[in-house]
């Protein structure tokens, strides 16, 4: 396992970056000198000092803290989509796969119409009809994400519910409860976390895009898409609030696509890099 | 072909249905009432009910569903609620900029990306090779908002080379085009890599060379042609990408475009205007994509319809 890791030094670095931020997430409130919306009126857009690590913006806000919050929102609505449409596309996915006709085609015929439509177009809409929040942000999301975990997991059903193993199991008078949960669920799990790390990547983006845009997390709460649309009033004079929570964003999303094409490389030899 | 063009048009009905009917879902379960938000607060109960019965308000759902996808085929979009203007107007308007920015962004990321993806394979696992890549996994990874006010911040407000916002004169193009091609160049140049080092091992590849033709003509005039076909598909998905890439850039440029106008209704809550752009914008997609795959079965003749090669 090892050495295939050091074959992929970016994929590494990528889960290690990760890893660093999940935890930063989940230790805010710890590691944050300050609560995101703690205003300072007598510190506002301050240069980096031992105070403030990296100075504060235009209402005396800690920008160090901020930016770890950041990570959290970022974190909690990727874990949130994620787990809502690992929950619906692989249900789906799994009983269209392997009972096959009608739901089947049912199915993918509703996942067909959803691609036939740019995800981020459809997040909009449903966001216009429930209005601006991260938490509606949150079911836009999962709503126009699952159709694509279904198909994916629907075709390795296909393949995985002809092998020798599944007949076995069937032949052994074992009931197609079981035969999922024990045995054809397992054999799809490194397909999963792929899907559902390069589709993390895809749910940051979003979310940003959508808080950027005044749809998504709303004041204080500090979105990394937020604090750049934020910081865009005060460009001119200070640019680093801009930056640095572009860099976060930009990184985290590389990160996440590295990350998944390192996975899919290890677990799928069919897509091994040339 | 004709059943081929057919079918497919048939298969984009029940999509533009879902889409029309979240779209009329929505204006149905907005808060408030659009007759009292177009007479105003305090308006005469008579009137009220007289406009609601003339606008069909009163009838049930699903005769109203019918109205309403009945008027959008003809064009008819009702009128905002903001300004009262008609929204068949508004769209008018607006649209020449949005289409503008994607016909020069597709075409910079095509002119970008099929020479980015060539040189790739060409020298292979090579520095070319890693730069264009490194290039790819940029164009990918940077988010377009960020990219854009990255620009403003280096080009316009540093340098002062552009102008910072603002549509009406050709300098105005540069920055939203740039920032709309990058991930549109990125995956092209990807897909033409990968395509291209597979067209490079074919038979007839090796025989051009065996009987010593040029290696620049090899590449060229042998390889190319077939390799750059299917990325003709990555053109339809980049144009996609565009549309709702206009968002993002026309509101960060202030590009009077339909996507600027989209954010401003939604967050005006401005109903009308939000379904006549959402519908807008699944139409032009769901068309783009047809031309697209008719456009490759006819250039590649090893795709054939109605049975599977």
């Amino acid at each position: 396992m090892w050495a295939q890791w050091r074959q992929h030094p970016l994929a590494l670095a990528a889960l290690v970056y990760l890893s660093l931020l999940t935890v930063v997430a989940l230790l805010a409130p710890i590691i944050a000198p300050y609560r995101y919306d703690a205003q300072d009126s007598t510190a506002i857009l301050q240069p980096p000092s031992i105070r403030h690590p990296l100075g504060t913006d235009e209402l005396g806000r800690d920008v160090f803290s901020r930016l770890v919050y950041g990570a959290r929102v970022s974190l909690t609505v990727v874990v949130q989509v994620e787990l809502l449409e690992v929950l619906i596309g692989v249900t789906l996915g799994l009983l269209a796969g392997y009972f096959r006709g009608r739901w089947d085609s049912l199915i993918m015929r509703f996942t067909d119409m959803m691609f036939a439509f740019p995800d981020i177009l459809l997040a909009i809409l449903i966001v216009a009809i429930l209005g601006p929040g991260l938490h509606n942000v949150f079911i836009a999301l999962a709503l126009t994400g699952w159709p694509s975990m279904a198909r994916v997991v629907r075709s390795q059903v296909l393949a995985l519910r002809e092998r020798e193993f599944v007949e076995a199991a069937r032949a052994t008078g074992l009931g197609h409860g079981r035969i999922l949960w024990r045995h054809i669920l397992p054999g799809l799990l490194p397909t999963i976390i792929v899907a559902v790390t390069v589709d993390s990547a895809g749910i940051v983006l979003a979310e940003s895009a959508l808080s950027f845009l005044g749809l998504g997390a709303q004041p204080p709460l500090p979105s990394w898409g937020r604090m750049i649309d934020d910081a865009r009033q005060l460009m001119r004079s200070h640019p680093t609030l801009l930056v640095y929570p572009a860099l976060m964003l930009s990184f985290t999303v590389m990160a996440l696509n590295f990350l998944g094409d390192g996975l899919r490389d290890l677990w799928d030899p069919r897509h091994r890099k040339r | 072909m004709a059943r081929y063009v057919l079918s497919r048009l048939l298969q984009a009905v029940p999509t533009l249905l879902l889409i029309s009917f979240l779209t009329f879902i929505m204006g149905f379960l907005a808060p408030g009432d659009p007759i009292r938000m177009i007479l105003g607060e305090r308006s005469d109960p008579q009137a009220v009910a007289a406009v609601r019965r003339e606008l069909g308000l009163d009838q049930p759902w699903h005769v109203q569903y019918g109205r309403f996808v009945w008027n959008a085929v003809k064009g008819d979009f009702g009128i905002s609620l903001y300004n009262r203007r008609p929204v068949g107007d508004i769209l008018q308007e607006s649209f020449p900029a949005t289409a503008t920015l994607a016909v020069l962004a597709i075409a910079l990321a095509i002119v970008v990306g099929i020479p980015a993806g060539v040189v790739a394979a060409v020298w292979h696992n090579r520095l070319p090779d890693r730069l264009s890549m490194a290039g790819v996994v940029l164009g990918i990874s940077v988010p377009n908002f960020v990219l854009a006010t990255l620009l403003i911040l280096l080009v316009s407000v540093r340098l002062g080379w552009l102008p910072v916002a603002g549509w009406g004169a050709p300098e105005y193009l540069v920055l939203p085009v740039l920032v709309l091609a990058a991930r549109p160049s990125a995956s092209i140049a990807r897909f033409t890599r990968t395509s291209m080092l597979e067209v490079l091992q074919q038979d007839y590849i090796r025989t051009a060379r065996a009987k010593g033709v040029p290696e620049h003509l090899v590449i060229l005039k042998h390889a190319l042609p077939n390799a750059v076909l299917p990325v003709v598909t990555v053109v339809g998905n980049a144009f996609g990408y565009l549309l709702t890439g206009s968002f993002i850039v026309e509101t960060v440029f202030a590009v009077p475009g339909v996507g600027y106008r989209s954010i401003e209704a939604i967050l005006r809550r401005d109903y009308p205007v939000i379904q006549a752009t959402t519908l807008l914008f699944a139409f032009l997609f769901i068309v783009v994509n047809l031309v697209v795959d008719v456009l490759y079965t006819r250039l590649d003749p090893r795709v054939r319809f109605g049975r599977k090669a």
